[in-house]
C-alpha cells in the first residue's frame, strides 16, 4: 500500500498530463513543407496541408522513426497502428479534420521514471499532426470577445507525438519533474527541440481532487495554454484549490476546458470538451496502416542514446552519492567526463564536487579527463589545498594545461612540503608570547590560539597553506 | 450473436446534422430519418454475419508502411494560397470570431 500525499488537508491531488511534442522532422507529417518555426505566415503551406480538394498525405518516414524512438525510450509497447480522422469545425485546420492515431496508436503502456525513483505511467504516444496557429483580435485581445482570428497554417501538418500520462501524479512538483524529465528524453533522442515558449513542448493537464480514502475519481478539467514548467505547477495548484473551495460550499465542479491564464495566476473556462464521440473518428482512407516489424523494433532499442535516468543510476554508482545529488551534474551533461575522470583513477567523490562546483555549469567541458583527473589526485594527495586546486583548475580552464607543470609555476608544490614548516617557524618566532601561551593551552584554548596562527600563516602565503596541515606543524611543534 | 441496434432517431439525425454543420429544416429531418435508416439497417445485415476470425480490415488495399523520405518539396506562393481566401490580412486568412461559432 502506498502512502497518500494530501494536497491539502483530506484531499488527495490527482493528475495526468498530456504533452504535445513537435517532432524536429526537416518536413511536415504528410507533405514536404517546411517544419520549421518563425517563418513568414503561410509560406510553409501547400495543397496537402490546406486540404485543398484532390490533395494527397504522404507520411514522414523520419516522423514515424522519431515516433517509435520516443515510444520506446518511454518503455512502450510498439504495435501496428492506424490513422483516423478526428472531425471537427474550427478554423485551425482547413480540412476540418486532424489526421491523428485513435484506437490503434503507435505507442502504449510506457512509464517514466522520475529522478526521485517514482514512475508516472504512460498510457499512450501517438503520432499525429499539428494545426494551424490562430490569433485573436477586436475585444480585449483575449479569445473571448475576439471579433475575428488570422490563421497562419505555417504549422498545419507539422507532425507532434501526444504523450498521455496515467492518473499517476500526486503532486504538482511531481507533475513539474514529469515534463521536465520528458523534456529532457526527447531532448537526449534528438527528437524535438521541446521549446515551451515557441509552443513545440505543449502541456494540457487533467486535475481533480478526491477525499482521502475514496476509491472514484471525481470530476475533472483539462487545464490547457501553458506555456512553462513553472505554470504547469502553478495551474495544477490554483485548479485543484478552486475544486476543493467548490467541494467546500457543497458544489462541485463541471467537467470542462479551461485555459490557464498566466497573468492573473487562474484558470479560466473556455469551451466545453466536446464528447469525443462527436468527433466521429474513423480511419483515415488515405493512409495505409504502419506495421514494424521485430527488426525494426530491435535496430530502434540498439540506437536508443543513455537516457537520463539510466545517466543518474549510472553516477550515483560510480560516486556513492544519492540519485538526487547527481541530477545536477546529468542535467548539465557533465557526469560522461566524471565517468572517464574517476576511470583514469581519481577520487569518485571528489570528482564529482569538483565537477559540480567548479566547471561551468552551462558550458561543455573542452578539459582532457587525464588532466582533470591527475588534479584531483593531487588534491586527494595533500599536494594541493582545496585553494591551490581551484586555482589550478581555473588556468587549466583559462589556458589548458598540465596541473603538475602549472602548480609548480604557481609554487604551490613547495608550499606544501618544507616551506609550509619555514613559514609556520616564521610565524612562532615573530609572535613568542602567543607561542608560550599555545603550548600550555587546553584543547580547547589551543583551538582558539590555532586559528589566529593559521590565519598569519595564510596571510603569509596568500591562501595558499592548506589549513589541515598548517594545525598539523603547530601542534609537531608545541609537543617539541 | 449480435443484438440489433436500435433504429436511428430524429434526435440522432439533428445531432450529426448539427456537428456536419447541417442545418436541416422540420420536414427535411422527417425526410432523412428514415432514408438513413434504411442505410443503416443494410449495415446491419453486415452486422448480422458471423465474422469469428475475421481479421478487421483497416484497409482495403493490400499495402502498409508507405512512407516518404524526409526531404523538402518547394511550397506554393503565398499570394496564390491567399488569392483564394475570402478574407485576407498581413499575409494571414481572415476568420470571424471563433467562440461565437460554437453553440
Ligand atoms: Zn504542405
Amino acid at each position: 500500500m502506498t502512502e497518500v500525499i494530501e494536497f491539502q488537508p483530506g484531499w488527495e491531488l490527482i493528475v495526468g498530463l498530456e504533452v504535445h511534442c513537435e517532432l524536429a522532422t526537416k518536413t511536415k507529417m504528410f507533405c514536404g513543407c517546411r517544419n520549421e518555426f518563425g517563418h513568414e505566415p503561410n509560406t510553409n503551406v501547400c495543397p496537402t496541408c490546406l486540404g485543398l480538394p484532390g490533395s494527397l498525405p504522404v507520411v514522414n518516414g523520419s516522423a514515424v522513426e522519431y515516433a517509435m524512438r520516443l515510444g520506446r525510450a518511454l518503455q512502450c509497447t510498439v504495435s501496428p497502428s492506424v490513422f483516423a480522422r478526428k472531425n471537427y469545425f474550427y478554423p485551425d485546420m482547413p480540412k476540418d479534420y486532424q489526421v491523428t492515431q485513435y484506437d490503434k496508436p503507435t505507442n502504449t503502456a510506457g512509464k517514466l521514471e522520475l529522478p526521485d525513483g517514482s514512475f508516472v505511467g504512460i498510457t499512450r504516444a501517438h503520432l499525429e499532426e499539428d494545426t494551424g496557429k490562430t490569433s485573436h483580435q477586436g475585444g480585449d485581445g483575449r479569445i473571448h470577445g475576439a471579433e475575428s482570428s488570422l490563421v497562419d497554417y505555417n504549422r498545419a501538418g507539422v507532425p507532434l507525438v501526444e504523450i498521455v500520462s496515467e492518473p499517476d501524479i500526486r503532486t504538482a512538483d511531481q507533475a513539474k519533474a514529469y515534463v521536465d524529465e520528458l523534456r529532457k528524453i526527447v531532448l537526449a533522442l534528438g527528437v524535438s527541440d521541446a521549446k515551451m515558449e515557441e509552443g513545440s513542448m505543449r502541456v494540457d493537464a487533467n486535475v481533480s481532487v478526491r477525499p482521502v480514502g475514496e476509491p472514484e475519481f471525481r470530476t475533472r478539467c483539462e487545464i490547457k495554454n501553458i506555456n512553462s514548467i513553472r505554470s504547469v505547477g502553478r495551474a495544477i495548484e490554483y485548479e485543484a484549490k478552486r475544486h476543493i473551495a467548490l467541494y467546500d460550499v457543497g458544489e462541485k465542479p463541471t467537467q470542462e476546458t479551461r485555459h490557464w491564464d498566466e497573468e492573473h495566476g487562474r484558470t479560466r473556462a473556455g469551451r466545453s470538451k466536446e464528447n469525443s464521440d462527436d468527433y466521429r473518428y474513423f480511419d483515415e482512407p488515405d493512409l495505409v496502416p504502419l506495421v514494424p516489424t521485430a527488426d525494426d523494433i530491435a535496430r530502434i532499442d540498439a540506437a536508443l542514446p543513455m537516457l537520463p535516468a539510466s545517466r543518474r543510476r549510472r553516477l550515483a554508482e560510480i560516486t556513492g552519492a544519492a540519485a538526487a545529488d547527481v541530477t545536477l551534474v546529468v542535467d548539465r551533461g557533465h557526469d560522461d567526463f566524471v565517468v572517464s575522470v574517476v576511470g583514469v583513477g581519481a577520487d569518485a567523490k571528489k570528482t564529482l564536487t569538483r565537477v559540480e562546483n567548479d566547471l561551468p555549469p552551462d558550458q561543455p567541458i573542452t578539459l582532457a579527463p587525464q588532466s582533470f583527473a591527475q588534479l584531483v589526485i593531487m588534491e586527494t594527495a595533500g599536494e594541493l589545498t582545496a585553494t591551490q586546486a581551484k586555482q589550478v583548475l581555473a588556468e587549466m580552464l583559462e589556458n589548458g594545461g598540465d596541473p603538475k607543470a602549472i602548480a609548480a609555476a604557481k609554487g604551490f608544490e613547495a608550499m606544501a612540503s618544507g616551506a609550509l614548516e619555514a613559514v609556520v617557524d616564521g610565524i612562532i618566532a615573530a609572535n613568542p608570547a602567543d607561542w608560550a601561551e599555545f603550548v600550555v593551552a587546553d584543547d580547547k584554548a589551543r583551538k582558539k590560539l590555532s586559528g589566529f596562527f593559521t590565519g598569519q600563516v595564510m596571510k603569509a602565503t596568500q591562501g595558499q597553506a592548506d589549513g589541515r596541515a598548517v594545525a598539523e606543524v603547530l601542534a609537531r611543534r608545541a609537543a617539541r | 450473436m449480435l443484438a440489433m441496434p436500435k433504429p436511428i432517431s430524429r434526435a440522432d439525425v439533428a445531432h450529426v446534422a448539427r456537428l456536419a454543420r447541417l442545418r436541416l429544416t422540420d420536414d427535411e429531418l422527417d425526410q432523412f430519418t428514415p432514408q438513413l435508416a434504411a442505410v443503416l439497417a443494410h449495415a446491419a445485415d453486415v452486422e448480422a454475419l458471423d465474422v469469428t476470425g475475421v481479421i478487421p480490415t483497416a484497409h482495403p488495399l493490400p499495402l502498409r508502411n508507405v512512407v516518404r523520405v524526409d526531404v523538402v518539396r518547394p511550397s506554393i506562393d503565398r499570394a496564390a494560397v491567399l488569392a483564394a481566401a475570402p478574407n485576407v490580412q498581413d499575409g494571414q486568412f481572415r476568420v470571424p470570431s471563433i467562440l461565437a461559432e460554437e453553440s
